[in-house]
């Protein structure tokens, strides 16, 4: 098997990919749930405003959000100072850093199709159930959640694959450090450089056939429905 | 009437195309950014209508664009390893390579809160949790860093506390930003960047920085590409690029 594999190919980057990917899409989940209830159900005054401030990621390029990330939690910023301080840890050239990038970038899918569920339930329902001496806590998890469940997975789904293929970001705040930061797309992105083809045509068959089975496992999930 | 008019408009659309207004398009290393970009504007004040069309990154990231086909009439490179590769892949049109200038390798930390360096072996140190080295399959400056280092028997030991650049410039950023604390740049790029980053030491043991260009063997502008590597020879370029700090070859 390893010989049929070019020279310099490991299993780093795709298990870094997964693990970015994953991890970003759950903070993009959790966070995502609870704006996108806000803005449904408890809009305040600017909150329209606000919404299209958390939706920027979808349309500005990625080195923007890259730029942004690196400013406010660089070494330099109050944020990156007091960490490295007071930690000893920074953002910046850690995997971390991409999954935070990764999340920025994906949240805008799940914001939108959450807020679009939560819009949609009947209410009735929701007050049907708060009659039953059911807490708001417990009307939220066992009523709303589950009714909006299915417009949230779908969002969750485009984020997963979004986070996979993030580059541009990622890149500008953890860098492309083999065997530590370096994700399936900076690992594409270093062999082309190189010259080595053979690399990255293995690469970019891998992170095909990935995503191919991830859009077919999530297809078939969501028809079983 | 009509006529007339369509063929003013054709005329106009022509205009561009014009045979002595050639556009050359010029692949410089990196670390030639600044001085290519003011030799870049000179060169077209002496040949009127034409234009220079620059394009600088890591040597190696021009190669690769060269050998998949990009429209380049000139190349110069930050190593002769790189030229030496687009020689062998008939890229050049050899006769018209020549070395033009010579850099040197050296070690920079943040101005501000940068760790105290005074020789290579310092860089073990615990304050230096992170230096940037250039990429060495692909940027120059980083294979002059590896033959340094790995004369001093550093290299191996410092791996861990590499971040890699896709150019000599983004280390530069790196640096001149505080996320790393210390990185190898040529002479020149430190230069550049005087007020945000301080040379700590300047690195041997490394085959001499000596930058070569050449016009490219289907280039579709020879006679002006030729002109404009002749052009790097005369007084007035070699006071910009000594101004810049590059050396004589």
């Amino acid at each position: 098997m390893t010989t049929l594999l070019p020279a310099g190919f490991d299993w780093f980057p795709l298990g870094l990919s997964l693990k970015v990917a994953a991890l970003a899409t759950l903070l993009a989940l959790v966070v995502g749930i609870a704006l996108g209830w806000v803005f449904a159900r408890k809009p305040f005054p600017g909150s329209s405003v606000v919404e299209a401030l958390f939706m920027l990621p979808l349309v500005l390029p990625p080195t923007v959000i890259g730029y942004a990330i690196l400013v406010a939690a660089g070494r330099r910023s109050p944020l990156g100072a007091w960490l490295r301080e007071h930690l000893d840890y920074t953002l910046i050239f850690n995997w971390h850093g991409a999954v935070v990038a990764s999340a920025v970038v994906a949240l805008p899918l799940v914001l939108k199709s959450a807020s679009a569920a939560f819009a949609n339930i009947d209410r009735s329902l929701e007050a049907a159930a708060s009659t039953l001496r059911q807490s708001r806590w417990s009307v939220f998890v066992r009523v709303t959640l589950p009714l909006a469940w299915p417009g949230i997975l779908a969002g969750t789904l485009l984020a997963y694959a979004r986070a996979m293929g993030e580059f541009g970001a990622s890149l500008m705040v953890a860098g492309s450090i083999p065997h530590r930061t370096q994700t399936l797309s900076m690992a594409i992105y270093d062999a082309v450089q190189a010259g080595q083809d053979d690399l990255a045509f293995v690469l970019v068959a891998v992170t095909s056939l990935l995503s191919v089975a991830i859009l077919v496992a999530s297809n078939r999930y969501l028809s079983l429905r | 009437m009509r006529r007339s008019r369509l063929a003013c408009l054709l005329l106009a659309l022509a205009l561009p195309l014009a045979p002595h207004a050639e556009e050359l398009t010029v692949s410089a290393a990196a670390s030639l950014t600044n001085a290519f970009t003011e030799l870049g504007k000179q060169f077209e004040a002496r040949s009127p209508g034409n234009t220079v069309r620059l394009n600088f990154a890591a040597s190696g990231t021009l190669l690769q664009q060269m050998s998949q086909g990009a429209p380049v009439d000139v190349f110069a490179s930050a190593d002769q390893a790189t030229m030496d590769k687009a020689v062998s892949q008939k890229l050049i049109d050899t006769a018209t390579r020549r070395d033009f200038v010579t850099n040197s390798l050296v070690l920079i930390t943040p101005t501000q809160g940068g760790p105290e360096i005074k020789t290579l072996q310092d860089l073990s140190g615990a304050p230096v949790k992170r230096i940037a080295v250039g990429k060495v399959a692909t940027v120059p400056v980083g294979r002059y860093t590896q033959e340094a280092l790995e004369k001093a028997n550093l290299w191996t030991a410092l791996e861990p506390k590499f971040v890699q650049a896709d150019s000599v410039r983004q280390v530069l950023d790196y640096v001149s930003r505080g996320e790393v604390d210390a990185g190898f740049v040529y002479r020149t790029d430190a230069a550049v960047m005087q007020d945000k980053v301080r040379i700590a030491l300047t690195a041997g043991g490394h085959t001499p920085v000596s930058y070569p260009i050449a016009v490219l063997a289907d280039s579709q502008h020879k006679a002006l590409a030729g002109q404009f590597v002749d052009f790097l020879a005369t007084p007035p370029a070699r006071q910009v690029l000594e101004r810049y700090g590059f050396g004589q070859p």
